[in-house]
């Protein structure tokens, strides 16, 4: 059974500023980031669709202590998209000193970023990006 | 399924250590092995748990080394990865093969150094727990996942941040208090809620002391059938339940304050036990940071969600409270080799049911339960433990 939206496709599309997800035929809920199957039902028969691109911020951190190959302190974000689905990213747009919980609750705009990969990484990346909206 | 007793265990001092993972296995499974009146020799199998060696000293398929350190010759041994579940994961998989009647007698346990890392590569290491194609990439960490969690807490159960951060100090102060009172923790001294939080913040609202330390170490434990374990020891403590759940990449999850792997695993455990949460006496829980121990503590059915933090400053989780929580000094104190964690937490509810904890010990403590967690909330096992 052929794998529909693999991350080669995701990634590449995301690149291109174009978000993609999977929409279900049979319960009409979204996959975001794609699976073989629907995240809610787990059926297969799903078709690739643009996704809005559209959230709201759930929660957040500052990571001041970041991994090898990361310069802190950057906010790491988790967003509701509009299609219902929660996707991870970094909020940009804003001092990470600033960040607090009022962050919570407000509208983005999802944006990517290519992150330069590391030797365990298979190749680089790409993570999404919440810019603030108003 | 035949009834299987845990018969003798070990375990090393935590901390930072200068000897292998190898070796510091051999020390902990030759003190379970004598403890059990046995010899290497008479273990079936060996099932390790071991997170990252291939990262700390250049060494995959640890368990064949290990089991070949102490003479178990030819044996099957096998490594189990779980993230900082590793070694629950491996200790139910050997109660699962004895109880099956396969085998009578196995080690269990686990090893870990991840001292040898430093900080940054420790972090990067920790971090592949996270979906390495669609999260890894915007640097979250472990202490940014659970900083995540810690203001959708105060956020959904309208507990303002800055009083929710000094019930998660109290957890830390807690787990301290009792880490002194522990020979083989890594910290053994009593610390405040305000030195918690003049700490440097590791990812907000998380400050350093909120966190669990990198450390090296290892614990082991052999399981017997029942019938074996009258014979070889007067203080059989037997596994009354068993869970694991599993759960995907940290987004999926959603709103992860309620861990739904832990909730699976959990009440599979007890109702292989035939009992509820107010049944057990004393637990061990996975307090990798002071949230992680709340949200532990809801998820297992001890408090109410959205009450643990309450619960905590009432005291009810301390040595003397309604459910005592981590008397080891947990993940925080007595330190955190995630290979060896879980086999760490049997360590102790064992030699807790058999009253053998000097000043940390839990009174007339019957029923103790383990609770580890990996990953990005992706794996949780339990275990239930009786006299």
């Amino acid at each position: 059974m052929e794998y529909k939206l693999t991350y080669e496709k995701y990634k590449e599309a995301l690149m291109g500023g174009k978000l993609l997800g999977l929409k279900c035929n049979k319960c009409g809920e979204y996959t975001v980031p794609p699976k073989k199957v629907c995240m809610e039902c787990s059926s297969e028969d799903m078709d690739i669709v643009e996704i809005s691109g559209k959230g709201e911020i759930r929660t957040f951190t500052v990571v001041r202590v970041p991994p090898e190959g990361f310069e802190g302190p950057y906010i790491v974000g988790m967003v509701a998209l509009d299609e219902g689905p929660w996707v991870i990213g970094n909020v940009l747009d804003l001092d990470p000193e600033k960040a607090s919980m009022e962050l919570m609750g407000k509208k983005v705009t999802i944006g990517h970023k290519e992150v330069k990969g590391d030797k365990f990484s298979a190749g680089d990346g790409v993570a999404l990006t919440f810019k603030l909206e108003g | 399924m035949r009834e299987v007793a845990v018969v003798g265990v070990g375990m090393t001092n935590f901390g930072t250590s200068e000897k292998t993972q190898v070796e510091m296995f051999s020390e902990a499974a030759m003190e379970a092995i004598t403890e059990s009146n046995l010899e290497p020799k008479d273990m079936q199998a060996l099932f390790l748990g071991n997170v990252l060696g291939d990262f700390e000293e250049g060494q995959m398929n640890m368990a064949p080394m290990c089991a070949s350190d102490i003479g178990m010759k030819d044996v099957p041994a096998t490594r189990f990865e779980g993230a900082c579940a590793s070694a629950t994961v491996a200790l139910r998989n050997a109660y699962m093969w004895v109880a099956s009647g396969f085998y009578d007698i196995v080690l269990a346990g686990g090893t870990e150094k991840a001292t040898v890392m430093g900080t940054p590569m420790a972090t990067r290491t920790f971090a592949m727990g996270s979906d390495s194609r669609y999260e890894s990439f915007a640097g979250i960490t472990f202490p940014g996942a659970f900083g995540m969690a810690a203001h959708l807490y105060s956020k959904k159960y309208g507990i303002p941040l800055e009083r929710l951060k000094k019930q998660m100090a109290m957890v830390a102060v807690k787990n301290h208090k009792n880490g002194v009172m522990n020979p083989k923790a890594q910290f053994r001294k009593e610390i405040t809620v305000e030195k918690v939080l003049s700490g440097f913040v590791v990812a907000d609202p998380l400050q350093l002391l909120d966190c669990c330390p990198f450390s090296d170490g290892a614990a082991a434990l052999v399981f017997a059938s029942v019938d074996k374990a009258k014979e070889l020891t007067k203080k059989p403590i037997y596994i009354a339940g068993t869970g694991q759940g599993s759960a995907g990449s940290l987004c999926n999850q959603k709103d992860f304050t309620v861990i739904r792997a832990r909730e699976y695993s959990s009440k599979q455990a007890y109702k292989q036990a035939g009992i509820g949460p107010q049944d057990i006496d004393v637990c061990e829980v996975h307090d990798c940071f002071t949230i992680a121990e709340i949200l532990a503590i809801e998820a297992m059915g001890f408090f109410e969600y959205g009450k643990a933090s309450q619960a905590v400053e009432d005291g009810d989780t301390a040595l003397d409270g309604k459910i005592p929580v981590n008397p080891s000094g947990g993940l925080k104190a007595k330190g955190h080799p995630i290979g060896a964690t879980g086999a760490a937490q049997a360590y102790e509810i064992v030699k807790q049911l058999r009253e053998e904890c000097g000043e940390r010990q839990v009174k007339g403590a019957k029923i103790g339960m383990i609770d580890t967690l990996g990953g990005d909330l992706a794996t949780v096992s339990n275990m239930i433990f009786r006299r």
